[in-house]
């Protein structure tokens, strides 16, 4: 209905597109998730912040000790937040890239509901200690079967939407989506492979560092086709109707899909570094881990050159400057992970607050970023009314950036600070720093400007949910327009 | 292309590309199927090549017989282990470089994961590396500090665990995971799963009676009964078979 009135993404007259009736109705859902999941989750991280600089917060009960509450957080920004995140973008986009609705409509409802199931699910396990300990795969081989047929619901959704098209070429942001559904089925029942002790416990068919390989082969693309393939749909879909140009070079995008599906895929040893896993395991994950660059700055130039000639545009655009910024993130997390995947440097690394670090700049700036900004995009044309406070978006950017360079720059002076006094031996051959708790002491005003940075980074996201409420719920639009809604901001 | 038309068509058609990409168009771009069975592929071959030669002798960790299974009551201290998430703070694994090993002990050896199901090495460390632990400090030592860690451990930023103390195991529940490792690949025996409950109370006395010489009073069936269990097991095997090999003795 209102969406006939925003432009159709293809090369279709504008009668063409009106005859179509997209669902926008599951947009919707999806959209409204992931704000309130969002919310949520970076809450939960605030949380978790809080009670590694100051004990007393585990509240003295086992349901919010860290060690429960951080399993919730992770599963909670990514699974809920980010997910629904993607499904916004792909149910939004799919249906106008292949102008036609869902395949299925009974199937889109089966796949929303049951996706928000399993997070209450994991919401009500985590916190009660029922976990398999595998990180991002932390729920319980119940909700493991769930999430298997709610997937397979959501590819027989995807597959048959393409199936029906009307257009005949794939556009590149349905390649990203479809290595997202299929890598994310075959990475979900491998890792998953257990058996059940109980309705509640199983132990994993794996052992030793044949499991934790299965693991980080599983985590590695957790961040590969969980965070950045979808993301990186989402961007060639959104970033070029934001800006009104098309993207920068097609050739580019055929390249550095198939580098990236293709190097992904080997690089989860970098997590095992200086384990006893066999070396040669080791060494193949830190060559691809460094090969991985390549694609992935593909991907980033792709995004930003699309931009030539719009520059000026940042300025006002506050959609553009959430996806510009969110882009930059990207390069800059994907050339941090392959300098951390040589060994010398992981040596340093691993454990520490940097990584951490790492993690954040590329899930609270590429992913969280580009999400804020698709949303943006998204609600005044899914409601059809300008967004409720128009300089929301811009206040909300600054104070997300802001905290987002809080968050990363104190991690990564954390991080190396500790990885340095771990190691250093004094000329009698003796730990300089032998006792441990005098190095976390040390780490305390780091971690408190983080959780500066997280809570303006979540403040950030709760006025974007109050500005969106505040729209649904305001006045209706103008019956008689179908004029195209104005950008979301300025 | 004015601003409009580029808007209602962002697809990649760009003056650089003009005449470009017909022949991919053709066989892939416009094939769904084909697609997606190119991408299945792409995405099989680096998890094939890195996980199945895992199960062989020649590529995969080693093993030794130097190592045993956990025992009942220390399955069921990792069972806690796991569900308090010990596991986001303290990693078990200590790397070959000097550092590590004056601070925590021998690096570890691949065959000490053997049996770990699931595996339990961590990714980060809020806290010390806990894979040498066992037979550091005393069972009460670790009783008083799961309960409040800063009564033996000034200043630390650990939880304090005191449900653990209340908490009691279930052997039926035990056996089952005994059943499931078994299946699962963990060599026990018909003997040891039927003595489980036996198991559990002998090896939990024991703890009970060193806790007792401390002045603290427990039973065999509490938690932190169990945990201790685990905690004083881990890296035991392998130090006292370096131990040997270090003293000249048969491996
Ligand atoms: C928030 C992070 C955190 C969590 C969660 C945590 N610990 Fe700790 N742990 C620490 C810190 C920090 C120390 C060092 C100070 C101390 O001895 O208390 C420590 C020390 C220890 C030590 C002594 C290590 C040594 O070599 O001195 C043991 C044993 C231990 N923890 C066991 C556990 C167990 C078991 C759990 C789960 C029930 C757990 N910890 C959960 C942070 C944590
Ligand atoms: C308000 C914002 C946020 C705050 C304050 C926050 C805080 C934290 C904290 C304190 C941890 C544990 C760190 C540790 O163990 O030392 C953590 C872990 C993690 N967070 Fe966040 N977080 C936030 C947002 C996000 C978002 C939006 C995402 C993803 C989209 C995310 C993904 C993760 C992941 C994957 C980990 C695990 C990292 C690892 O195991 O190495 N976080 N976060
Ligand atoms: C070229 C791309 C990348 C490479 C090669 C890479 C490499 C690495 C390396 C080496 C680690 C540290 C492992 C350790 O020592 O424990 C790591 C951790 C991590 N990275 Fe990346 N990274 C890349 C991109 C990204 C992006 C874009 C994101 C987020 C969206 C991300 C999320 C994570 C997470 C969540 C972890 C923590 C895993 C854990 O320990 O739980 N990475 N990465």
């Amino acid at each position: 209905m209102e969406s006939t009135s925003v432009p159709s993404p293809q090369p279709a007259s504008a009668a063409a597109g009106a005859s179509i009736d997209y669902d926008d109705d599951i947009v919707k859902k999806f959209l409204l998730a992931s704000v309130l999941w969002g919310g949520v989750g970076m809450l939960v991280g605030v949380i978790v912040a809080l009670q590694i600089v100051w004990w007393p917060a585990n509240l003295g009960l086992p349901w919010t000790t860290f060690g429960r509450l951080r399993p919730l957080h992770t599963n909670a920004v990514i699974f809920a937040f980010a997910g629904n995140v993607c499904f916004t973008g792909i149910y939004y986009s799919m249906q106008r890239l292949l102008r036609t609705r869902m395949y299925s409509d009974r199937l889109s409802a089966l796949h929303f509901w049951g996706w928000q199931l399993i997070i209450v699910l994991a919401a009500i396990t985590l916190p009660l200690g029922l976990t398999q300990s595998k990180e991002y795969a932390e729920l319980i081989w119940p909700i493991d079967v769930l999430i298997a047929v709610v997937w397979v619901i959501f590819a027989i959704n995807f597959f048959g939407t393409i199936a029906i098209r009307r257009v005949k070429h794939l556009y590149v942001a349905i390649w990203f989506y479809m290595s997202f559904v299929i890598t994310i089925a075959v990475l979900h029942i491998v890792n998953s492979l257990a058996v059940p002790a109980t309705f509640l416990r199983s132990y994993p068919i794996y052992a030793g560092l044949t499991d934790a390989l299965v693991q980080w082969w599983y985590g590695h693309n957790a961040v590969g086709f969980f965070l950045t393939t979808p993301f990186l749909g989402l961007m060639y879909y959104f970033l070029p109707k934001a800006a009104e140009r098309p993207v920068y070079s097609y050739r580019l995008s055929i390249i550095h899909f198939w580098a990236l599906v293709f190097i992904y895929i080997w690089t989860g040893p970098h997590h095992l570094l200086y384990s006893a896993l066999p070396d040669w395991a080791q060494t193949l994950g830190m060559v691809f881990s460094v090969m991985l660059l390549a694609p992935s700055w593909g991907g980033m130039l792709n995004g930003l050159l699309t931009l030539r000639g719009a520059w000026d545009r940042l300025r006002t655009d506050a959609v553009l400057k959430f996806m510009v910024v969110a882009v930059t993130f990207y390069g800059m997390s994907t050339f941090e992970g392959p300098m951390m995947s040589i060994r010398a440097v992981n040596g340093l690394a691993h454990y520490t607050n940097w990584v951490i670090g790492h993690v954040h700049s590329g899930a609270l700036g590429w992913v969280g970023m580009i999400s804020f900004g698709m949303i943006y995009w998204l609600v005044p044309r899914l409601w059809g009314r300008p967004l409720a406070d128009p300089d929301g978006p811009t206040r909300h950017f600054w104070l997300g950036t802001i905290g987002i360079v809080l968050y990363i720059v104190s991690m990564w002076a954390a991080g190396l600070m500790e990885g340095v006094q771990w190691r250093s031996v004094n000329e009698a051959g003796q730990l300089a720093h032998p006792i441990f708790l005098d190095i976390v002491h040390r780490l305390a005003p780091f971690y408190w400007l983080r959780l500066i940075g997280g809570t303006m980074y979540l403040v950030g996201a709760v006025m974007m949910a109050l500005n969106i409420w505040r729209t649904i719920r305001g006045p209706a639009p103008d019956a008689a327009g179908p004029e195209p809604v104005p950008a979301p901001a300025q | 292309m004015s601003n409009h038309e580029a808007n209602r068509n962002p697809t990649p058609a760009t003056a650089s590309d003009a005449g470009y990409g017909r022949w991919h168009r053709r066989v892939l771009e416009n094939r769904g199927g084909l697609f997606a069975l190119l991408t299945t592929i792409g995405i099989s071959i680096g998890g094939i090549v890195e996980i199945l030669p895992m199960y062989t002798a020649e590529w995969g960790p080693e093993t030794a017989d130097w190592v045993s299974p956990y025992t009942p009551l220390e399955v069921a201290g990792r069972d806690i282990y796991i569900r308090e998430g010990c596991y986001l703070c303290h990693s078990q694994m200590v790397r070959p470089m000097r550092s590590e090993i004056l601070r925590y002990g021998e690096w570890t050896r691949a065959a000490e994961y053997m049996y770990d199901r699931p595996f339990l090495l961590g990714s980060r460390r809020l806290g010390p590396d806990l894979q040498r632990v066992g037979g550091k400090y005393p069972d009460a030592w670790h009783y008083e500090h799961m309960r409040d860690p800063r009564s033996v451990s000034p200043g630390s930023v650990m939880p304090p665990y005191p449900w653990l103390l209340e908490r009691t195991i279930d052997p039926e529940d035990i056996r089952a995971s005994v059943v499931a490792l078994r299946r699962a690949g963990t060599p026990y025996t018909d003997e040891d799963v039927a003595g489980v409950p036996d198991a559990l109370r002998t090896q939990g006395e024991g703890i009970v009676q060193r806790l007792a010489q401390a002045g603290i009073e427990t039973t065999w069936d509490r938690e932190i009964v169990a945990l201790i269990a685990y905690l004083q097991r881990l890296g035991v095997d392998g130090r006292r078979h370096l131990e040997q090999q270090n003293a000249g003795g048969t491996p």
